[in-house]
């Protein structure tokens, strides 16, 4: 059977290579037939291969060839792993509650087609819910790494094809017939004469008899139906008919609309209100409560929380990086700078180098953070868009004086996060407000909180060192300094969270330098590479960022590099070529080098760009056009950015197994238009200690007038039987292009991030009060 | 507490609130229509993007007060019923919602409704003037998409005008 009937895509491609005498091994597994009202079937993965035993982490360079961040996020999760079900309903739907976060990456579609292909049932009858805090699950209820596809690949596997033989065994008895002669499709198991039974009319019997073990083995690659075929997402039905559902979408009984108003300087806290009372007469507002972070108003409608955010007169004491702005804290970082070995700069050995400097971005989603809280003296339940649930459970618990058990927390799927939901600030800010209001609250935060106050990516300082011996390099060294990056969430429960949490932010130093260390390679044949972080500023509200180090990382590496074939009189596409070690990013390359058309004749004032990534089990490849000539850069649309255009885009990407190539191509093209934005247009300017962003007029996230209008993705074949990650792979090689290709255009490298930090592009809204009122034109606005 | 009665997705209805709550926060908190996201309150992010009377609008901007007992607000929950059952897709929605369902645009989903309303009032609009929609009509949408779902936006609208 052909799995794909895009060639491109095809996941059986590599299967050939795959047969070695453990192959057969390799797929066989045992898991529980459980007890229940209808069948429930789980994983066990006592079969499965132990871990690689190279899984101590080396202190070698080049660490992530060897052991990345996706391998300690799967290794943290094997432990637990067999502790997720696939229940089989009455009506013949399976149904399966995924212990990860859909945030609009497409898990939710990828996990329905794992379980339609071992099942042998249709997409549209796989049901996946989003499960709710499950302590139990330790380290593996974490949606982080672009690694849910990569660690529950298998365990989601096993679980259905367990559900799938208790069927068969059902079937067998009903039909009279044995395992052997049945044939299971569109979940429906037939007989050779005919007879035949239904997935739904087995449910109840193939679930009875109480517990049992049974072994499976798995579809082998080559008879993929499900997998590798391009699928619709199974949420899109709702997502067009404005009825799916996030967390202020929900019909939870009085919890009315809550905002908070916050301190003009950034975590600056509440010391009294001066009219509290004056507040709590405005139309519509129940309660006004002073909570740690601001004071919270609970009205009717928002619009009446926004009149009484406003009205709000509270004294303020000052936030930690009150009188900081962008220039004092550069100073700060370059200070923290270790030095740079020396290299030598002699006419033979010659030194190429590259100092750059990324300004703070915003992770921001369209739905700004939210929480639904229910807290009573008894226990507290709370709904939100959570990739950490557990731990948030863990620390709403301890803020409320509760014990865990007595806290509900329940995952809603989220629009967006790109980082931003692995904190639960409105989830922890919503049980509080609650539980002083004694009432149910709907919180939700204004887009100028989410902006200025919510978390985003850092600051920081990215310092490239690279020897050329005539055509060699010989020496590759890269230092990033920033502002901390927070991963206080640990690996999504509170033991590790609080290892992170430990004094003076050793702790949380491990965490970084770990991730740094198994997220970051230069993927060239560069001699001896070393690269370093140091992180130096903890009063900022941050968190990964899609992609976390690695855009500023690959940035300042590709600029380099177009240096090094600049002086080695190379071509920036040769040169990479040349200098590439792996096979894989040498056909990504390839690739998009012959679809992009790199080299054609370009006018003055437009150039290309090229770069490469490699992470999350896969690489990538990014070719750019980009326009930076004056009738470009100087079109003019209100309230808006517009500057150099990228025109054109040819991505390629190798992710191991495409388990959805119509998602995966999704999430590329989502990344394509992250990384034009971090080069050109979006960054936080910190002024005077508060960010003056307020909302998606002041910060510049890509639009339709930036976007190219040209964008081709390319899912490779790929010999991988195994997949990777996919959410943050768009990013990284899509920044660097467009750096590469501005240098190009310009004839100058840039050296800060965006290019149009410099220049402030907006009026900046006011600090108090600090949300903005809404208009009231509409009418005479409409088109 | 002032009456408000205007008609919403087909039928008439009246609300007890103030006359300046926008028209955003007595669809979402009063009347349960969700559809229409909050992204800003400033009408700069389009995510509450519908229609009055036939034409793109965004609530978040109106107080309900401007509001007539004949205005029409149709929002993404009302938009199938603007065509007739005959120009309705397989799944019974308006052309713009089906073409948005082929070409699988939506990510998150959090900004689609609104992006799928601004587009069918592009299309009018262009169609109004006899021109077929080109990219510098595209690049004239404001509608934000943090999940940068740009390019298939890009090609549903395309898609759809040629299904209206």
């Amino acid at each position: 059977m052909t799995p794909s009937n895009d060639p491109s895509c095809d996941p059986a491609a590599g299967a050939q290579a795959a047969l070695s005498p453990y192959a057969v091994d390799r797929r066989r597994f045992v898991g529980y037939v459980l007890g229940g009202a209808t069948l429930v079937a789980a994983a066990d993965l006592v079969l499965v291969d132990p871990p690689p035993a190279g899984a101590e982490i080396p202190t070698l360079p080049q660490v992530p060839e060897l052991y990345d961040l996706n391998d300690m996020l799967t290794d943290a999760a094997r432990p637990t792993a067999n502790l997720i079900t696939v229940t089989i309903n009455e009506d013949g739907t399976a149904s399966f509650e995924l212990p990860r976060m859909e945030v609009g990456q497409g898990i939710t579609t990828s996990t329905a087609m794992l379980i339609a292909e071992e099942l042998d049932l249709p997409v549209d009858r796989v049901r996946v819910t989003l499960a709710p805090a499950r302590p139990e699950l330790l380290f593996n209820q974490l949606t982080g790494g672009s690694n849910t596809t990569i660690s529950t690949y298998t365990p989601i596997r096993v679980a259905a094809a367990v559900a799938r033989k208790a069927l068969l065994d059902a079937a067998a008895i009903v039909l009279g017939d044995t395992v052997g002669g049945l044939v299971a499709k569109a979940g429906v198991i037939t007989a050779p004469g005919g007879a035949s039974v239904t997935y739904g009319e087995l449910a109840v019997r193939a679930g009875s008899g109480g517990t049992r073990a049974v072994e499976v083995e798995l579809k082998s690659e080559r008879d993929f139906a499900v997998i590798g075929q391009p699928t619709n997402r199974v949420d899109a039905l709702a997502a067009v008919t404005g009825s799916k559902d996030f967390t202020t979408d929900l019909d939870v009984p009085d919890a009315l609309p809550t905002m908070v108003c916050r301190a003009p300087t950034l975590n600056g806290t509440p010391v009294s209100v001066r009219n509290q009372a004056a507040v709590e007469a405005m139309p519509g507002v129940t309660h006004v409560a002073q909570v740690s972070t601001g004071v919270a108003v609970r009205a009717r409608t928002y619009g009446q929380c926004i009149d009484a955010v406003r009205a709000l007169d509270v004294v303020w004491k000052d936030g930690p990086v009150a009188g900081e702005s962008d220039a004092t804290i550069l100073k700060k970082l370059r200070a923290a700078q270790l030095p740079m070995p020396k290299l030598p700069n002699t006419p033979l050995a010659q030194t190429v180098s590259g100092d750059f400097t990324f300004y703070f971005r915003s992770n921001s989603a369209m739905d700004t953070n939210s929480a639904i809280a229910d807290v009573r003296p008894d226990g507290a339940t709370i709904w939100s868009g959570l990739k950490s649930p557990i731990v948030a459970q863990q620390q709403i618990a301890l803020k409320l004086g509760m014990s865990p058990d007595k806290v509900k927390v329940n995952v809603v799927t989220a629009g967006g996060s790109f980082g931003r939901r692995l904190f639960f600030d409105a989830a922890l800010e919503a049980a509080e407000i609650s539980q002083k209001m004694a009432a149910p609250v709907r919180l939700m935060w204004h887009r100028a909180d989410d902006a200025r106050v919510g978390r985003g990516h850092p600051m920081g300082t990215c310092r490239v060192q690279a020897t050329v011996l005539g055509n060699n390099v010989l020496a590759f060294n890269q230092s990033l300094t920033c502002v901390e990056t927070d991963f206080r969430h640990g690996l999504g429960e509170i033991i590790t969270a609080a290892a992170a949490d430990l004094p003076a932010g050793v702790g949380n130093l491990g965490f970084a330098q770990t991730i740094f260390a198994l997220t970051q390679e230069v993927p060239y044949d560069f001699g001896a590479v070393v690269q370093t972080l140091v992180e130096t500023d903890d009063r900022f509200n941050t968190g990964s960022m899609r992609n976390i180090y690695s855009p500023d990382v690959r940035v300042a590496s590709e600029l380099v590099v177009d240096r090094l074939a600049a002086k080695m009189r190379m071509d920036p596409y040769q040169f990479r070529r040349k200098f590439q070690r792996n096979e894989r990013l040498l056909a990504v390359l390839d690739t998009v080098a012959q679809a992009g058309e790199w080299g054609r004749p370009m006018p003055a004032g437009t150039a290309q760009g090229i770069a490469i990534h490699k992470e999350y089990k896969g690489v990538s490849a990014c070719l750019v056009e980009i326009d930076t000539r004056p009738a470009t850069t100087g079109r003019q649309i209100r309230n808006a950015v517009t500057g150099p255009r990228v025109t054109r885009v040819t991505f390629a990407i190798d992710v191991g197994l495409a388990i959805n190539p119509r998602g995966l191509e999704a999430q590329m093209q989502g990344g394509i238009n992250d990384g034009i934005a971090l080069a050109l247009t979006s960054s936080l300017h910190l002024r005077d200690g508060h960010f003056l962003e307020a909302s998606w007029d002041n910060y510049f996230y890509t639009r339709q007038w930036n976007t190219p209008p040209d964008v081709r993705v390319i899912v490779m074949p790929s010999e991988e039987t195994v997949p990777g990650g996919a959410g943050e792979a768009g990013v990284a090689a899509s920044f660097a292009a467009v750096a590469c290709a501005y240098a190009r255009a310009t004839g100058t490298m840039p050296t800060s991030f965006p290019i149009n930090h410099a220049q402030l592009s907006f009026e900046p809204k006011p600090f108090v009060p600090p949300v903005p009122q809404s208009p009231t034109d509409g009418l005479e606005l409409t088109s | 507490m002032p009456e408000q009665t205007f008609i919403v997705n087909g039928e008439r209805v009246t609300v007890d609130v103030e006359d300046d709550v926008r028209v955003l926060w007595v669809l979402r908190d009063l009347l349960g229509i969700t559809g229409p996201k909050y992204g800003c309150g400033i009408n700069v992010c389009k995510a509450c993007t519908s229609h009055i009377n036939g034409k793109a609008f965004n609530p978040c901007a109106v107080p309900v007060g401007q509001l007539g007992a004949d205005d029409e607000v149709t929002t993404i929950e009302g938009l199938p019923d603007q065509v007739e059952p005959a120009q309705r897709g397989d799944n019974g929605l308006h052309p713009m919602q089906e073409a948005w369902l082929e070409r699988d645009v939506a990510q998150c989903g959090y900004c689609q409704p609104g992006q799928i309303m601004a587009a069918v009032a592009l299309v009018n609009k262009v169609a109004a003037s006899g021109g077929q929609i080109t990219d510098a009509d595209l690049d004239t949408i404001r509608n934000i998409c943090r999940c940068g779902t740009y390019t298939r936006i890009r090609e549903a609208i395309r898609d759809g005008a040629s299904r209206m």
